[in-house]
C-alpha cells in the first residue's frame, strides 16, 4: 500500500483523495513566497533587463546603491526612525499593557480597545490628518514627528504581544517578591520583566519593522532631507524601474528576516 | 518560644465586599504570639481573602490589623516583614535555588558573607543542604515546597503565612509534610497562619483552628474542641463526618424515636436540638447487652471496605441514615452484620453531643 | 474591641490608598493613550471638523452634498467595494484551503510551512509590490516564461491595471486571513470529528456538517479584517494600478496632493472611516452571536 492510499487524519480520508488539496496548498505557498524570494537573485543580475535566471552575476546594483548619497541618506533616515519607533512604542506599550493587566478594572478593557484602534483606522486618513497637524506644529519632515506617528501604529502590536505574555505568566511570583521585601517597581524589574523579556524583545523588533517599512505616513510626513527609504522607493516605483531597487529590496528582506530569526532563536534557547 | 521571635496578630472589624458579595464580614480575630493557627473552610469561604488581607495583597474596605503594637492595614506588602508560602510555591524560575532563597536578604541589603551563611542555614533547616546551585526546573514537587519554605523563613520573619501549602503534594508526602511543618514551626517559633480546606491537616498541625464560612468565623478553638464540641451545625458538618438526629425535648428529658436518651450533660432550656452522632463512636451491640445505652435499631444498607476501616451505612427504623465506622481487623469483622441484616447501635453518654437545630428544614 | 464606637476603622485611609493605587496603575497607560490621542484621534477629529467647511469657509454639509452629487466619487466608492469584495473572496477560498491543510499537519510541520505565510507578511509592502512588477510587467518574468513555454504569444497585460492590483492585494491580504483562520481551526476539538465518523458520517459529510461550521468564526474574522484593510488600500493600487485603478484612499490623497481640496478629501475620508466603523461594529455583533450559538445557523 503506497503512501497515497494511507489515511491522512481522523476521518480516514486517503492521501490520494486529497491530492488536489495538496496541489492547491503548494500553489498558494509558491504564490506567497515567489515574489518575496525572486527579488534576491534578480538583485545579483548583471543585466539591466529583467531575466531569470540571470545570465551573468554581478554586484553592480549593490555598488550603485551604496554609491548613491540619496539612497544612503534615505536608508540612514529609515534606520533612525525605526530605532526611535522601537524604543518609544515598546516602552509606552509595555507600561500600558502591564498597568492595564494588573489593574483589573472594568474600564481597563475599554482603554485596551482604544490602544488597538490604530490597526483598524485607514492609514491614509491618519497620514493626511497627521500631515495637517504637523504643519501647524512644525513637526513636518522631522525624524521625531515621523517616529511618533509610527510608534502610534506599532503600539497595538506591542500591546497584543506583551498582554499575551502576561496572561501566561504566573503573577504570584510578583506577589511573592513583594511579600519578600521588593517594592512594586523592583518586583517588576527583577522578577516579571526577566520572564517576559522574550515578548518585550519581539515587540521591539515588530515596532522596529513597523517604523522601517511604513509607507503611507512617510509619504506625507517625511521629505526634504529627511525622506525615508520607503518614500524614495515608492516614488522610484512610479517612475522607471531601476534595478537598484532590487538590491535595496534584498537588503530590506535581509534586515527583516535576520531580526525575526534572531527573535525566534533567542526565544527557543530561553525555553530550554 | 522567645517573645522576640514572634508577634501576635490582632484583626478587628475587617470587611471586604466585592459588589454584593461579602468575602469578609466584620471579622475579628486574635492570633497569639507564636501560635500555629489554621483558617479552615470550604472554597469561597473567605479564608484565602483573609490571608491575602494579612499579607497586604487585598485591601479591605475597612478594618484594623496589628502585628504586635503596629497598625499595618495600610502598609504595602513589602513593608510588612512577613514570610509567605503560596499554593503553587511561585519560585522564580530564572534564579537558582540559592538565588531564590537569597532574594529577601538582597532586598534587606544583607552583606554577602552573612547572606551566604543564612541561605546555607535555611537549606539545612528544610533538609536540602546540597541543593543551592540547582535550578528550579530540576526539583520535584516536595523539594520545591521546601525551597519555598526556606525562602519564606530565611530572613527570620516573626509571622509566617501559608496558603494551602500542601495541596499540590500527593497523599504520602502530604501526611509526612504535615508533621515536618509543625516541627519547623516549633523550632523557629514564629506566629504561623495557615489556610486549608483539608480538615485533617487543620486538626493535625494547629494549636487552634478558625472555621470560616461566608466571610465569618464560625468557631475558634483548639482542634479537639472543634471536633468534639462544635459550636454550630456548619462546623459539625464541615469537620468530621456525622449524622444529625432530631430529638424531642419534653419535661427534663430528651427523646429519640420514643426512647429516653442518657446524655453527658443536660441542655436545660433552648432547643429544638439535634443529636450529633460521630460514626466511629457508635458501637454495634447485641440486643441482650445490658450495659449498652442509647440504643438505635435499624438494618444495614451497605458495607464498604475502606482499607483501614469499615464503613456501614445503616438505616434506622424511622428512615434516618447513619454512617458507622469500625475497625477492619479480622476479629472485629467477624461480628459485623451483613447487608440487609438487622443491627443495633449503641452510643455512650459521654459520646453524645447536642447542637441547636438552626433550621427546621435540612 | 470593647467600647469601641468605630465600626469601620481606617475606612477613609483605605479608600484613599485604593484610589491612589488605581491612579498609579492608570498612569502607566497614560503616555500610550496620549500618543494615540495626539497622533490619531486628534488628527482624524481635525479632519472631521475640516470636512464641515466648504471652499468659501462656510460651515455646512456642502462637501458631503458634492460627494453624493458627483458621480465620480460614487464610482470610486463602488470600485473600492468591488475590489475589496473580490480580493476577500479569492483570499477566503484559497486561504481556507491552505489553512485547512496546515491545521491537519503536525504542529512542527505546520510551523515550518507557516514560514511561507509569515515571511511575506513581514516583508515590506514596497518590496512585494516591486517584486510583482518584476513578475507581471509586459517584459516581466511571467510573460517571458509563458511565451517561452509557448503558453501564449502576446504578452499579457498583468500589471498597471485592475488585474495587477487584485493580484497584489491578494498577496498582501492572504496572511491576514490564514493566520486567524488557522488558529481557529487548530482549536477545533478533534473528538468532534471522530464522533461524527463513529456516528456514520463519511469524510465529506463530516467536513461540511461539523468542521466547516466550527471554523466559521475564524473565517469570518479573517474575512472582515481583509475586507476592511482592502477598503483603505493605498500603495498597491497606486503602484500596480498604473493610475487606472483609483480606490478611495488614492482619491483622498490626490484631492490633497493635486487639488489642495481639503474639504473634499476630508469628507471622503470621513465616509471611508464611517464605513469601516460600521462594518467593524456589525462584524463584532455577528461574531458574538456566532459564539453564542456555537457555530450553527446561517
Amino acid at each position: 500500500m503506497s503512501w497515497l492510499d494511507r489515511p491522512a487524519g481522523d476521518t480516514q480520508i486517503t492521501h490520494r483523495a486529497r491530492l488536489w488539496l495538496y496541489a492547491i496548498a503548494v500553489a498558494v505557498l509558491v504564490f506567497l513566497l515567489l515574489p518575496t524570494l525572486i527579488v534576491i537573485p534578480m538583485s545579483f543580475s548583471a543585466s539591466q533587463f529583467l531575466e531569470f535566471p540571470p545570465h551573468h552575476w554581478s554586484l553592480r546594483w549593490y555598488a550603485s546603491y551604496v554609491a548613491s548619497p540619496g539612497w544612503m541618506q534615505a536608508t540612514a533616515t529609515s534606520l533612525k526612525v525605526a530605532a526611535l519607533t522601537a524604543v518609544v512604542a515598546t516602552m509606552l506599550g509595555t507600561a500600558a499593557s502591564y498597568g492595564l493587566f494588573v489593574s483589573g478594572l472594568r474600564w481597563a478593557r475599554l482603554v485596551l480597545m482604544l490602544l488597538l484602534t490604530p490597526i483598524m483606522v485607514p492609514v491614509i486618513l491618519v497620514a493626511i490628518g497627521v500631515f495637517y497637524v504637523y504643519v501647524k506644529l512644525k513637526l513636518l519632515n522631522t525624524l521625531a514627528g515621523l517616529a511618533l506617528a509610527d510608534s502610534m501604529l506599532a503600539i497595538p502590536l506591542v500591546v497584543l504581544v506583551v498582554t499575551s505574555a502576561l496572561r501566561s505568566y504566573d503573577m504570584n511570583q510578583e506577589l511573592v517578591a513583594r511579600s519578600l521585601g521588593a517594592s512594586r517597581l523592583r518586583a517588576f524589574l527583577l522578577v516579571t520583566l526577566p520572564q517576559i523579556r522574550f515578548a518585550v524583545l519581539t515587540a521591539a523588533v515588530l515596532s522596529f519593522l513597523t517604523g522601517f517599512d511604513e509607507v503611507v505616513i512617510a509619504l506625507f510626513v517625511s521629505g526634504g532631507g529627511n525622506a525615508t527609504l520607503t518614500r524614495d522607493m515608492f516614488n522610484a516605483l512610479r517612475d522607471q524601474i531601476d534595478p537598484t531597487i532590487a538590491a535595496i529590496s534584498t537588503v530590506m528582506i535581509a534586515v527583516s528576516s535576520i531580526l525575526l530569526a534572531a527573535v525566534q532563536l533567542f526565544g527557543r534557547s530561553r525555553r530550554d | 518560644m522567645a517573645p522576640d521571635r514572634s508577634l501576635p496578630i490582632t484583626v478587628r472589624q475587617v470587611t471586604k465586599a466585592y459588589g454584593a458579595l461579602r468575602a469578609l464580614d466584620q471579622v475579628d480575630l486574635a492570633v497569639r504570639s507564636g501560635e500555629f493557627l489554621t483558617l479552615l473552610g470550604p472554597s469561597g469561604s473567605g479564608k484565602t481573602t483573609l490571608l491575602m488581607v494579612l499579607a497586604g495583597f487585598v485591601r479591605p474596605d475597612h478594618g484594623s490589623i496589628r502585628f504586635g503594637d503596629v497598625e499595618v492595614v495600610r502598609a504595602p506588602p513589602h513593608r510588612r516583614d512577613v514570610g509567605m508560602v503560596f499554593q503553587n510555591y511561585a519560585l522564580f524560575p530564572h534564579m537558582s535555588v540559592a538565588g531564590n532563597i537569597a532574594f529577601p536578604l538582597r532586598m534587606r541589603h544583607v552583606a554577602k558573607a552573612a547572606m551566604e551563611a543564612k541561605v546555607a542555614q535555611a537549606l539545612e533547616t528544610v533538609q536540602l543542604a546540597a541543593f543551592g546551585t540547582r535550578r528550579v526546573s530540576e526539583l520535584s514537587g516536595g523539594q520545591r515546597q521546601r525551597v519555598a519554605l526556606a525562602r519564606a523563613i530565611v530572613f527570620e520573619p516573626r509571622i509566617l503565612l501559608m496558603d494551602e501549602p500542601l495541596s499540590a503534594l500527593d497523599k504520602q508526602l502530604r501526611d509526612r509534610m504535615q508533621i515536618e511543618l509543625r516541627n519547623l514551626h516549633d523550632r523557629l517559633g514564629m506566629t504561623t497562619v495557615c489556610v486549608t480546606h483539608d480538615q485533617r491537616e487543620a486538626l493535625t498541625m494547629s494549636d487552634r483552628v478558625a472555621v470560616i464560612d461566608r466571610g465569618r468565623i464560625r468557631q475558634l478553638d483548639a482542634p479537639r474542641t472543634i471536633y468534639e464540641r462544635p459550636a454550630n451545625r456548619f462546623v459539625a458538618e464541615f469537620v468530621g463526618e456525622s449524622a444529625f438526629l432530631p430529638v424531642e425535648q419534653s419535661g427534663g428529658e430528651i427523646r429519640f424515636a420514643g426512647q429516653v436518651l442518657k446524655l453527658a450533660d443536660h441542655p436545660g432550656s433552648g432547643g429544638p436540638w439535634l443529636l450529633m452522632v460521630r460514626p466511629e463512636r457508635l458501637r454495634i451491640v447485641t440486643d441482650t447487652a445490658t450495659d449498652a445505652t442509647n440504643l438505635l435499631r435499624g438494618h444495614v444498607l451497605a458495607l464498604v471496605y475502606q482499607g483501614e476501616s469499615l464503613l456501614l451505612h445503616v438505616e434506622l427504623a424511622d428512615g434516618t441514615r447513619v454512617p458507622v465506622r469500625g475497625s477492619s481487623a479480622r476479629g472485629a469483622m467477624a461480628s459485623v452484620p451483613q447487608q440487609g441484616e438487622a443491627v443495633t447501635l449503641s452510643l455512650a453518654p459521654e459520646d453524645t453531643f447536642l447542637l441547636p437545630n438552626e433550621t427546621s428544614a435540612p | 474591641m470593647t467600647g469601641d464606637a468605630d465600626a469601620a476603622p481606617n475606612a477613609a485611609g483605605l479608600r484613599r490608598d485604593a484610589a491612589l493605587e488605581r491612579a498609579l496603575l492608570f498612569g502607566l497607560s497614560v503616555p500610550a493613550l496620549a500618543l494615540v490621542t495626539a497622533t490619531m484621534v486628534l488628527p482624524v477629529g481635525w479632519l472631521f471638523w475640516l470636512s464641515l467647511f466648504d471652499d468659501d469657509g462656510q460651515f455646512g454639509l456642502e462637501n458631503y452634498r458634492r460627494l453624493i452629487q458627483q458621480p465620480s466619487y460614487g464610482r470610486i466608492l463602488l470600485a473600492t467595494f468591488e475590489i475589496s469584495a473580490l480580493t476577500t473572496l479569492i483570499c477566503a477560498v484559497f486561504g481556507y484551503l491552505l489553512a485547512y491543510l496546515l491545521a491537519q499537519l503536525s504542529r512542527r510541520r505546520a510551523a515550518i510551512l507557516m514560514i511561507g505565510v509569515l515571511m511575506p507578511f513581514w516583508t515590506s509592502i514596497l518590496v512585494r509590490t516591486y517584486a510583482w512588477l518584476v513578475l507581471l510587467q509586459r517584459d516581466g518574468l511571467i510573460n517571458a516564461w509563458g511565451m517561452q513555454l509557448g503558453l501564449w504569444r502576446q504578452p499579457l497585460a498583468l500589471a498597471y491595471n485592475l488585474t495587477g492590483t487584485v493580484i497584489g492585494l491578494v498577496h498582501i491580504m492572504l496572511p491576514f486571513l490564514v493566520l486567524p483562520l488557522y488558529g481557529s481551526m487548530r482549536a477545533i476539538d478533534r473528538d468532534c470529528l471522530r464522533a461524527a465518523a463513529s456516528l456514520g458520517a463519511n469524510p465529506v459529510a463530516t467536513f461540511w456538517r461539523v468542521y466547516f461550521p466550527l471554523s466559521q468564526p475564524g473565517l469570518f474574522a479573517g474575512a472582515v479584517i481583509v475586507f476592511i484593510l482592502c477598503l483603505g488600500a493605498y500603495v498597491t493600487p497606486a503602484v500596480l494600478g498604473g493610475g487606472k485603478v483609483i480606490m478611495t484612499a488614492n482619491a483622498v490623497a490626490s484631492d490633497i496632493e493635486l487639488f489642495f481640496n481639503w474639504g473634499a478629501a476630508s469628507a471622503l475620508g470621513v465616509v471611508l472611516l464611517l464605513l469601516t466603523a460600521i462594518l467593524l461594529y456589525a462584524a463584532s455583533r455577528m461574531v458574538r452571536l456566532d459564539r453564542i450559538f456555537g457555530g450553527h445557523g446561517s
